[in-house]
């Protein structure tokens, strides 16, 4: 199958410490991967590094085949949703979307998704009066209004209520249907067993499994994936 | 660029801050002008008041809104475009909010009183020019400052002291290697002292198109016995705007290599 990000040997280190150790990882097409590990683990630096934000001091990184190195233009083909939806406070909701249609070009879908999400009474609302649980919603549009065929979402589910949660999941099976594919990290593990097509787990700046949730199971002998994610952590001293 | 400098623009202009600005000036511009009536003795007052607070608010503000916006930042990082035009479009989108508070502020109550009708119109001119000058240098400092100091409280700390510096404590370093080495000639070093100081160097800009022999002190008194009054003009005008452009080129240079 194609891959779509290919990272090879990729070293990064903030001073003295080093946060990933040469990671050689390859994520396929229409796939959503699901990337778990504590905190510090370099999860966030890793996908910092695939989006340029963070620059590696080795190693390679391929979006669709092309190098990323000191390139901007690749980033067309990635949606990234953001950890935490901070957004400038007096732009209203439908401006801060025109921004980034603005700044992206190509085709936007955001009536559908302010429908799907019941957005519109908020989009002329200055951002700094939405509550957490709505910007994250606009967070959500955002990452999900353009065409990109690699959508990353750092910790999705933050500040969703119940309804929005099932709206996302079901948004997300849609768009892997359509075959573009996901990175994701978070820390609910249900999201993970219902989503992922695959699991990697990062320790220590290092790969310490990469497989599917069933494999995950069965290598550490448990029947529920928290507990086996609890048991990587405990064997290894972490927790 | 032009995309984010629009957007930054729109933000910054409707934050009740640029509104307190905006009526700050307003009201003191307004209120000298309807006390003393003497268009000439209110642009000297606020020359003043201009070298002052435009830097340190100009300071203030390019520190804030930079930490402020990080986590939009990095979703920008994240968008198609180049690194650079990031910093530079959000760094002028404030600069010209903050310069659009001061010209109103200020021109608005100027107008009424009928400054385009008046001899003042150049030095009014003038005073303005480097309110707008000021604003540009020191929110590319505060930007290149917190680009490059992650904690915020050092950031901060570090660029109130450049303003503190540059605004106080240089003037008195200045007096003091005056009287140290009075013995000497002192012509070229106040003036290469006076050009490493953007606040000093607005204060004898604005002085010498005044033409006020009596607030100018000994740099302004060097600077025209050198240059002449328009060579003066034109080479404080010229150093100031250096002041603006090495550190928008160093905002640019810095981003390109920082990991956010």
């Amino acid at each position: 199958m194609k891959n779509v990000i290919e990272i090879q040997q990729l070293v990064k280190s903030f001073g003295k410490t080093r946060v990933l150790e040469g990671i050689d990882l390859n994520f396929e097409a229409s796939r959503i991967s699901v990337v778990l590990g504590p905190n510090g683990s370099g999860k966030t630096t890793m996908i910092k590094s695939v989006l340029g934000m963070v620059i590696p001091n080795s190693g390679s990184i391929k979006v669709l085949g092309t190098d990323i190195q000191g390139q901007w233009d690749y980033r067309k083909n990635i949606s990234y949703l953001p950890q935490i939806a901070n957004f400038p406070p007096n732009l209203t909701a439908l401006e801060l979307v025109n921004m980034l249609a603005d700044l992206r070009g190509g085709n936007q879908h955001t009536r559908e998704l302010i429908e799907r999400f019941g957005l519109g009474p908020f989009m002329r609302i200055r951002l700094s009066n939405l509550s957490g649980g709505t910007r994250q919603k606009v967070n959500i549009l955002l990452a999900f209004m353009s065409d990109a065929p690699v959508i990353i979402l750092d910790e999705p589910t933050n500040g969703l209520d119940p309804v929005a949660l099932i709206r996302l999941k079901s948004l997300i099976a849609q768009k892997k249907s359509e075959g573009r594919s996901f990175l994701i990290t978070t820390h609910i593990m249900q999201l993970v067993e219902e989503l992922a097509d695959e699991i990697v787990f990062l320790l220590e700046g290092k790969i310490y499994f990469k497989g599917t949730v069933s494999e995950l199971k069965e290598t550490f002998n448990e029947n529920n994936i928290e507990k086996a994610i609890a048991r990587i952590l405990l064997t290894n001293n972490v927790a | 660029m032009y995309k984010i400098l629009k957007y930054a623009f729109y933000d910054l202009i409707r934050s009740k801050w640029s509104y307190v600005y905006f009526a700050f000036y307003l009201l003191i511009s307004g209120s000298l002008l309807f006390l003393t009536g003497d268009i000439s003795k209110v642009i000297i007052s606020l020359m003043n008041i201009v070298l002052v607070l435009v830097p340190l608010i100009a300071s203030i503000f390019g520190v804030m809104y930079y930490y402020n916006s990080r986590e939009f930042t990095e979703l920008l990082l994240a968008q198609p475009i180049r690194r650079s035009n990031i910093f530079l479009g959000q760094y002028f989108g404030l600069s010209v909010s903050l310069s659009s508070s001061l010209f109103l502020g200020i021109g608005i109550p100027f107008l009424f009183f009928g400054i385009f009708r008046s001899a003042e119109i150049w030095n009014f001119f003038i005073l303005i020019l480097t309110g707008v000058l000021l604003t540009f240098i020191f929110s590319a400092l505060a930007f290149l400052v917190a680009l490059q100091n992650e904690n915020k409280l050092k950031g901060f700390g570090f660029m109130l002291f450049i303003w503190l510096f540059l605004a106080i404590i240089y003037d008195g370093l200045f007096l003091l290697s005056l009287i140290v080495f009075k013995d000497y000639p002192l012509e070229s070093l106040s003036i290469s002292m006076s050009m490493f100081n953007p606040i000093d160097l607005s204060r004898v800009l604005i002085l010498l198109k005044l033409d006020i022999s009596a607030l100018m002190g000994y740099t302004g008194a060097v600077f025209r016995k050198f240059f002449g009054n328009d060579n003066g003009l034109i080479l404080s005008s010229l150093v100031l705007l250096m002041w603006v452009i090495i550190p928008v080129a160093f905002i640019a240079r810095v981003s390109k290599r920082k990991d956010f």
